[in-house]
């Protein structure tokens, strides 16, 4: 517990330690190797890397036509190009045909920091999920990313993975009984007045909040919704029924994503009262990350906040 | 070639062509202009240049054909129905909610069908990835495919060309389905391509000229191809679009359009006309 790790890097590492394994694995990137971490990859297996350039969408087709021939590609860049750019050849060639690539964008988020808005990712999960039989998924932290890695190459399909910038606590490696497992969420924490079902780095933020609303006499369940699509919907309406309240945290547009997807669920399967937290529909800007993120209200306060008005509208 | 395999290839382009036409007809949706251009080049591969078995599709050594343009379909599935992939009688499914073959070349319910495309500009990089693969994975397979003129400015296709030099793909062949007609008019006034053969030698191509409708020269082309060591080649064919239809030659009306019964007719009735000949000589 408490390591500090960003899930990029355990996810290159992890990746690179899978290489011998997997003769039939490939991984790309788009000159990115350095900070989507599939440098690990290329050092640990130069045959099997393909730097395609500053060129998402080839990049793309590329891995498609790969995949048709029974290899296992990773195909890596930014959030913003991985999944916006290249989205028409992730849906055309690779999810339409229902090929076994694996996108991964990393630096998804506002937590991109200094870069801004050009390169801070927050609809990356909207469209992915809005993509045919896509799995989207994130990943809270190192411990996680590395058995997600794994759990990805044995997986058969196509799938969108975030990865994040910023080093983050582990904190999946003290769950007793942890066991990663694609589509099924990881309650870290119990709790009877409200449940919090967060992704990527804002689970530890939303344990944080926990912690606070704790201090005021409010019980929090958090739920580790790391696979967004498909949504682990038992898991979701267990919560509804026990906590009557939720709140989504994300670290992306409030539209499309996480939020939207428990929502959905809901208000067919469960009517609940949900209070979403994340991006609030509008552009980042340049900062250092942890300036970003308060500015835009991605904190654990504001998550605790979001709980009380979620209890608050209960009936 | 010997004279009766040219003839027996231009007999079977012949009956292709005039099942495409058919197909769009009865489904009165789908491209005939672009799917006639690029029949001959087409049969020239499935019949006489590519390694493939119709009773094993999936054969992991076989070689591969992407059809970039996937609006081509008419071209695509009487080709592989006349290989014997599939029954003839597949085609009357052809755009109907009653069965899978879909408007666009589609590869999960069409046996033979390598890639499903559609979007252009796509299927080339997936043609570079099996290519790829195949040097990846030591087999000898070839990678075949066909592109639109149109097509080329979409500017994921220079992506690929790049890709495709970078990687020394000289297990790729591509054909650039010179018809000069894309659906808003002339290639040359929509957007500018030419010079193509500079274009594709300075992104590291072996480039070879051909007539697209001359299966002699067509399988010389191929064959040049397969010598070439080091890099990827690109046939430039010179085609007619709407080749092999009076009304449809030449004619950018016809890239997506369906012919009424009586333009049916016609087509028909000049299509046999010329299987006809070509099965007298």
């Amino acid at each position: 517990m408490g390591e500090k790790i960003a899930t990029r890097n355990a996810y290159g590492m992890a990746l690179a330690e899978l290489a011998p394994k997997y003769p039939e694995l490939v991984c790309f990137d788009a000159d990115l190797a350095g900070a989507t971490m599939s440098k690990f990859f290329k050092e640990a297996c130069p045959e099997r890397f393909f730097d395609m350039g500053i060129a998402e969408c080839n990049m793309a087709g590329v891995a498609a036509g790969m995949a048709t021939c029974g290899f296992k590609p990773f195909i890596n860049s930014f959030a913003m190009f991985s999944a916006g750019r290249a989205w028409e050849q992730v849906r055309n060639s690779i999810a339409y045909p229902g090929l076994n690539v694996k996108v991964v964008g990393s630096h998804g988020g506002l937590s991109v920091g200094e870069d801004g808005a050009t390169h801070q990712c927050i609809e990356d999960f909207a469209l992915m999920r809005a993509i045919p039989g896509m799995m989207v998924l994130c990943p809270c932290d190192g411990y996680e990313m590395k058995q997600a890695v794994q759990a990805l190459v044995e997986y058969e399909g196509p799938a969108y993975m975030r990865l994040g910038r910023l080093a983050v606590e582990t904190v999946t490696d003290e769950i007793p009984g942890y066991k990663f497992e694609l589509g099924k969420g990881v309650t870290l924490r119990d709790g009877k007045d409200v449940t919090i079902i967060a992704v990527g780095m804002n689970v530890q933020m939303s344990l944080k909040a926990a912690e606070l609303l704790e201090k005021e006499g409010i019980s929090a369940r958090v739920i580790d919704m790391h696979t967004i699509k498909p949504l682990d919907e038992e898991l979701v309406l267990k919560a509804a029924k026990e906590t009557g309240a939720i709140v989504t945290s994300e670290e992306a547009n409030i539209l499309g994503g996480l939020g939207a997807a428990v929502c959905e669920l809901l208000s067919e399967k469960c009517p609940t009262p949900v209070v979403r937290h994340g991006v609030k529909d509008e552009f980042g800007r340049s900062g250092a990350a942890p300036k970003v993120l308060e500015a835009y209200g991605i904190t654990a306060e504001a998550i605790a906040e979001k709980a009380k008005q979620a209890i608050a509208l209960k009936k | 070639m010997d004279t009766s395999t040219r003839n027996s290839l231009a007999i079977t382009a012949a009956k292709a062509r005039l099942l495409g036409v058919e197909m769009v007809y009865r489904a009165q949706s789908g491209h005939p202009g672009g799917s006639l251009s690029c029949m001959d080049v087409l049969t020239e591969l499935y019949f006489r240049v590519m390694k493939v078995d119709p009773k094993d599709p999936k054969n992991p050594d076989r070689d591969r054909f992407v059809m970039s343009k996937g609006h081509c379909s008419p071209a695509v599935y009487p080709v592989l129905a006349l290989r014997g992939f599939f029954p003839v009688e597949n085609l009357k499914m052809f755009r109907s909610i009653d069965g899978h073959m879909s408007g666009h070349v589609e590869m999960k319910y069409n046996p033979g069908v390598d890639m499903s495309t559609g979007s252009l500009g796509q299927g080339v990089s997936t043609a570079v990835g099996m290519a790829l693969a195949g040097k990846v994975a030591k087999k000898d397979y070839r990678v075949y495919a066909i592109l639109g003129d149109g097509e080329l400015a979409e500017g994921q296709v220079w992506e690929a060309m790049m890709s495709a030099a970078k990687y020394k793909l000289d297990n790729l062949c591509i054909t650039v389905d010179v018809n000069g007609l894309q659906i808003d008019g002339p290639t040359a006034e929509v957007m500018p391509t030419e010079p193509l053969d500079k274009k594709f030698e300075a992104f590291g191509w072996h480039v070879v000229k051909v007539d697209g409708h001359d299966f002699d020269a067509i399988e010389d082309a191929f064959n040049e191809a397969k010598n070439v060591k080091g890099q990827p080649t690109v046939l430039l064919a010179k085609t007619v679009k709407g080749k092999g239809v009076s009304y449809m030659e030449n004619n950018a009306g016809w890239h997506g359009k369906a012919p009424n019964d009586e333009q049916f007719a016609q087509a028909k009735a000049e299509l046999e006309a010329q299987i006809k000949e070509l099965e007298g000589k």
